[in-house]
């Protein structure tokens, strides 16, 4: 903008501004819009096939008597099984490197900036990592517990990002206060900085978990995509999970395989939509709490 | 019920009266340098380290394999070759087509997603009020969230129809509508970032504007944005690296012709969709076509590692300034 003494064009800066405001404005609706035009095709081609049967049946040749049991039952042991592997893992590393190592040292920066550039990391070659070292290399086969490992490490730097971000936005009084009264090191995290951490360190677990609820590639990678009838009932049992399902009816011709696919979609993205209102909540406490 | 200050008071009461240990039990009794601290303390140091062990790992497989490719095919050919036909008599891997392919779905969707998001950053962090910002943010949240088989799904069964009334001419599996989904599923990621970027740039500079009389418009456009740039740049190669490693959408939408071409409406395929591809047909372990995966993937790894660490300098840069 050029200095301009008498104001002559003033109104032109005004005018530009509402058109400015406009666009923007557009831009984030359309944005809104986008959102809801993705459910709504989705429920409308969804619903008609949603049924008991849809629910409590294993897919099948046939159209019309196919369900998503064993897709339901493998994402639900596959995400107790990352669960168990993923949250120690990651909340420890965090908590290793937000309060145990020395703030200085290069190495430890070093490991901070590996842990985001895993984070950014595309899930295929996690898929490819978890084909060598756990279906191969230690020969769990195509288990559940193959694909559960290689989840786990796909959602670890999510889950220690998060966690280090919460432990970081507790203020250092919180520390110097446990300190004061003599506890030690692990008390202090135990009992002073972990509970009022936590709302946002399980906001980054169910992010982290969310994710691994619908990442496909990686389980292809691994070999998840055959037929598979039965829901498992062990850990070494081969398995299919709903996103899965989804891929597989999508690459079928039939028209209404692909109807199908968008009752699982439809699924899916209701877990997904509780596991998220639920992040958002959590996010509120720990914002409340903070502010205390 | 005692009232928080009747605690208050018993506790300091019998902190001046009593001996700490009695006060504060539960901490007062294990000193640092005890056993179950040390054993902690070694637990988490090694949670810590395992991060660094899967990178390494990641990088002795793709190279330990990658190398027994390279062994086999000449990595001129591999990188110069301009076609890619790994089940063709004679087989050929050129991987120039690939590379064409996602470049193609990279920079496109980046078209549409680097001005989409940043414009919806400047309205949620300059223009919207705090209500509109509450319910805003979380819906293009849930828009980011949503797993990319999905926008596969999308792509293929409303995106491509519609397409089709515009351009009859195009394929079913076409380049346009999977750029578009991942277009469409990387603007969370943008507006995030970039909101991130513009909320860091301090008051006193915006102030600084208003005194010398500038509209909201200039403030905005002249002052927040170019000095923000550096965190938005950040957000656009981010955004950029996650659409090279977009598998799904592309996988199902785009097809699985790779081709050196630059037609949006005809089938490619991208470097993520053919490892896909090779994983889910019956290619017999220890073939050269299954070392394949292993040369794509580093190749892959190596892109993105790229382009993430220079997004990464880039944030720390304006990190750096505005402390």
């Amino acid at each position: 903008m050029r200095y301009d003494p008498n104001f002559k064009n003033y109104k032109r800066y005004y005018i530009y501004g509402i058109i400015f405001y406009a666009i923007t404005l557009t831009i984030n609706v359309f944005v809104i819009f986008l959102l809801f035009y993705l459910l709504i095709t989705i429920t409308i081609h969804g619903l008609p096939v949603l049924s008991v049967d849809f629910f409590l049946n294993p897919p099948s040749r046939f159209a019309a008597r196919s369900g998503i049991f064993p897709a339901i039952m493998g994402t639900f042991w596959l995400m107790i099984l990352t669960a168990l592997f993923s949250i120690p893992m990651g909340v420890m590393a965090a908590i290793y490197l937000e309060e145990y190592s020395s703030k200085s040292s290069k190495f430890i920066e070093l490991v901070k900036l590996n842990i985001q550039n895993l984070a950014g990391i595309p899930s295929i070659i996690y898929g490819i990592l978890g084909l060598s070292l756990f279906v191969r290399g230690i020969e769990l086969g195509r288990s559940l517990i193959a694909g559960a490992l290689t989840m786990s490490l796909l959602i670890l730097p999510t889950i220690t990002i998060a966690t280090q971000e919460a432990l970081r936005a507790i203020p250092d009084s919180f520390r110097f206060a446990g300190y004061g009264v003599g506890m030690t090191r692990w008390q202090v995290i135990r009992h002073q900085v972990l509970p009022v951490a936590m709302p946002g360190i399980l906001t980054g677990i169910i992010l982290g978990l969310s994710r691994a609820i619908g990442e496909t590639a990686p389980l292809i990678m691994i070999g998840a995509l055959t037929f598979v009838a039965i829901a498992p009932t062990s850990i070494m049992d081969s398995f299919t999970v709903i996103p899965i399902q989804i891929f597989n009816w999508t690459t079928l011709p039939q028209m209404e395989f692909h109807k199908l696919a968008a009752g699982a979609i439809l699924v899916l993205i209701v877990m997904l939509l509780i596991m998220n209102s639920f992040a958002i909540y959590l996010r509120i406490v720990f914002q409340r709490k903070l502010s205390l | 019920m005692e009232t928080l200050q009747q605690e208050q008071k018993r506790i300091l009461t019998r902190a001046i009266t009593e001996s700490r240990e009695n006060v504060f039990s539960r901490y007062g009794k294990t000193p640092s340098f005890s056993l179950t601290e040390r054993l902690l303390k070694y637990t988490l140091t090694f949670f810590g380290w395992l991060t660094v062990v899967i990178t390494l790992l990641i990088a002795y497989i793709l190279i330990q394999d990658g190398v027994l490719f390279f062994s086999k095919v000449s990595p001129v050919d591999y990188f110069f070759g301009r076609e890619w036909a790994p089940f063709g008599q004679p087989k050929k891997f050129g991987v120039l087509p690939l590379v064409n392919g996602t470049l193609m779905i990279a920079i496109g969707s980046i078209v549409i997603a680097a001005p989409l998001g940043l414009l919806t950053a400047v309205f949620l962090t300059q223009y919207a009020t705090r209500q509109v910002r509450e319910v805003t943010i979380p819906l293009i949240e849930i828009l980011g969230g949503i797993p990319t088989v999905v926008y596969g799904y999308f792509a293929l069964d409303v995106i491509t129809p519609l397409l089709k009334k515009v351009f009859p001419e195009i394929e079913i599996f076409n380049a346009l509508s999977a750029t578009i989904v991942v277009g469409i599923s990387l603007i969370p990621l943008v507006a995030s970032l970039s909101a991130d970027s513009i909320r860091a740039v301090p008051k006193s500079i915006q102030m600084g504007g208003y005194a010398l009389g500038l509209t909201k418009f200039h403030v905005v456009t002249r002052i927040i944005v170019p000095a923000a740039f550096s965190g938005i740049v950040a957000s656009v190669i981010l955004a950029f690296a996650r659409a090279i490693g977009e598998t799904m959408a592309v996988t199902l939408a785009a097809g699985a012709s790779p081709k050196l071409t630059l037609n949006y409406l005809e089938s490619i395929q991208t470097m993520t969709a053919f490892i896909v591809q090779i994983s889910l047909g019956d290619t017999p372990y220890g073939s050269i076509e299954y070392y394949t995966i292993y040369a794509v993937g580093l190749h892959l790894f190596l892109i993105t590692l790229a382009f993430n660490w220079l997004a990464l300098q880039l944030v720390r840069k304006y990190r750096e300034v505005y402390r």
